[in-house]
């Protein structure tokens, strides 16, 4: 996954590697409902990918299996939420964000009842399976629905944080998760907030503001770089909307070039929110949304397409010191 | 109330209806006058829910999923008291809460429906959820024929039965038309019955204008484990003359003429119904 630079890097930092968040969510839902019986999975076939079989065994009646039905899915888990449940629909984010929008649109966020949507095996997770199996989209179409919350957590502890805010919202959320396992990129004490920007690193030349899987090779670009004589801020932006302003802003003003980073298409993300944020208060640090072209997707695992498009400590380091002209 | 009451009540909530329509400028005619006579009988006979107990968890509820038939839905909730009548002289005007389609903003509207297909399965995590709570609710959708062509029906009619959800009713109204023209060269649904059966449902034809019959086929309890479908035969454009079976009038507006007429035609059926009553 990581090249041997990459991984030496890794030591440097003394990450630790921890495991799925996928496996993270499964763990915590599971001992938020054994506490708390309003809380209800809902699964399209998709209680063994969601990680979800050891809760599906230890709460039967906390469980709802609606076979291979997403659009059943999300209404059903809508009249669950508007009947005081906490559901939580989980599916493949790819099927999930595409096939059962509507519903999403429709019966949870404009009827405003507080579903939880979970996205599993999320962008390009699903890796050599192909495009059908890849989500690059949905953070672009659920950005332009009102009234949700969209949280794509970077490592286990923003994973944890990120269900127990869920569990007890009163509107929509969306959370994202992928299948690798991640390194734990924050020291104890972290404080998670939604709608609010982690720091990972203090920096004045460039700042990279990640989302998700993309958050540890943007964090070993800036250690890179600072080999280099070159100071990178890092911000893990678990939080896609609504976006820390405050945050993003700061780093547009105080660093001369921006990079953002997302396992997403380039149109519609991260990214393009962040630009937005920064144009409308009058910002225009060097620029460059790092994440998936608008390109027919290149085949290979999570790791060679991430490598491929320069999601990687060597390409997000190039991406850097291009804008920044060093 | 009696059938009678009921029937009398639905030639004036038949005009109030038509008055909201011809006054908003807009609004779905034909297919409010084909479910007017099925909403009168779940509001005022079947769904254990009244204005003070809109928020009572307890409640039964009603999810309209043919939403865009609002207009009928606004005149029987009106007149069973959850918003005053007034109201109804804001129907799509600037700012007003009392939008096209059903909105929760609305007291006593369960959820925001417009886009077809979506009731059904809301109206399946409404059920289990009441099964888990034991609240004993009953839980009813309002279906269009030509909805049924959306699948997403059809996702919840399997789970529906999976799921041996017996607090569940959908009821189909079946006036056989849609915008385009007759559902059956649209897009053919029949034999419905045997569909919904062969999916699991008990399935109980009535006639939809017929209150006696709507009453108990809404109230007999389905076997055991078995949700509910009542198949109502309807008319689309019911009660107006010139508008029951005429496609125009799915979303036609009555001008001024037409709106006196049609007022005058159901003064006269009304009348016709008091005298008899007397
Ligand atoms: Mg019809």
């Amino acid at each position: 996954m990581f090249t041997p630079a990459a991984q030496a890097m890794i030591g440097q930092l003394g990450l630790k590697k921890g495991r799925a968040n996928l496996e993270e969510f499964a763990d915590t839902l599971l001992a938020l409902a054994t506490a708390d019986r309003n809380i209800i999975a809902v699964t399209s076939d998709s209680r063994g990918s969601g990680k979800l079989a050891p809760y599906g065994k230890a709460l039967p009646q906390q469980i709802i299996e609606v076979g291979i039905a997403e659009q059943n899915l999300v209404g059903l888990t809508a009249g669950l939420a508007a009947s005081g449940k906490k559901a939580f629909g989980v599916s493949p984010a790819c099927f999930l964000t595409a096939r059962s929008l509507e519903q999403i649109k429709n019966d949870v966020c404009y009827s405003n009842v507080p579903g939880v949507l979970v996205g599993i095996s999320a962008g390009v997770s699903y890796g050599a399976l192909g495009s059908t199996h890849h989500s690059l989209h949905d953070l672009a179409a659920l950005r332009a629905i009102h009234n949700l919350t969209i949280i794509v957590p970077a490592d286990n502890f923003e994973t944890r944080e990120a269900v127990r805010f869920a569990a007890s919202a009163t509107r929509p959320v969306y959370l994202r998760f992928g299948k690798s396992a991640m390194f734990d990129l924050h020291p104890a004490g972290t404080k998670f907030e939604a709608g609010r920007a982690i720091p990972l690193r203090e920096g004045r030349d460039v700042a990279f503001l990640a989302t998700g899987e993309t958050v540890v090779h943007a964090l070993l670009a800036a250690a890179h770089l600072t080999g280099q004589g070159i100071s990178a801020r890092v911000l893990s932006l678990p939080t896609v909307k609504p976006l820390d302003t405050a945050a993003v802003l700061a780093a547009g003003r105080e660093c001369r070039a921006v990079v953002t980073v997302e396992e997403h298409m380039v149109h519609g993300g991260l990214g393009e929110a962040v630009a937005s944020t920064l144009l409308e208060a009058g910002l225009h640090p060097k620029f460059k949304i790092a994440g998936l072209p608008d390109e027919d997707t290149v085949t290979g695992a999570q790791a060679d397409i991430f490598r491929h498009y320069g999601i990687s400590m060597e390409g997000l380091s190039a991406t850097a010191r291009e804008l920044l002209g060093s | 109330m009696t059938d009678s009451e009921l029937a009398l009540k639905a030639v004036a909530l038949r005009q109030r209806m038509l008055r909201l329509i011809h006054d908003a400028g807009a609004g779905h005619t034909g297919g409010g006058l084909s479910c007017l006579d099925i909403l009168n009988v779940l509001y005022n006979r079947i769904l254990r829910v009244t204005p003070e107990t809109a928020d009572d968890p307890r409640r039964d509820r009603y999810v309209q999923s043919k939403g865009h038939c609002v207009e009928a839905l606004y005149a029987v909730m009106a007149d069973r008291g959850y918003f005053p009548d007034a109201a109804l002289d804001t129907v799509g005007h600037y700012q007003s809460y009392y939008v096209g389609h059903p909105t929760r903003k609305v007291r006593g509207m369960e959820m925001n429906t417009g886009a077809l297909g979506h009731g059904l399965p809301i109206c399946l995590g409404l059920a289990l959820a009441a099964r888990m709570d034991a609240t004993g609710a009953r839980i009813f959708t309002l279906l269009g024929d030509g909805e049924l062509a959306e699948g997403s029906n059809w996702e919840a009619a399997m789970a529906a039965a999976h799921y041996q959800l017996d607090n569940l009713v959908a009821i189909l109204d079946h006036n056989t038309l849609q915008i385009t023209g007759r559902t059956r060269d649209v897009m053919s649904n029949e034999p419905l019955a045997d569909k919904w059966r062969a999916f699991g449902w008990e399935v109980r034809p009535v006639d939809g204008h017929d209150y006696a019959a709507l009453t108990a086929a809404l109230t007999a309890p389905p076997p055991a484990g078995k949700p509910l479908f009542i198949l109502a035969n309807t008319v689309k454009g019911k009660g107006v003359s010139f508008m029951e079976n005429v496609g125009k009038w799915h979303h036609g507006v009555p001008s001024d003429a037409e709106l006196a007429t049609a007022l005058a035609e159901l003064a006269a059926a009304g009348k016709k119904l008091s005298e008899a009553q007397a």
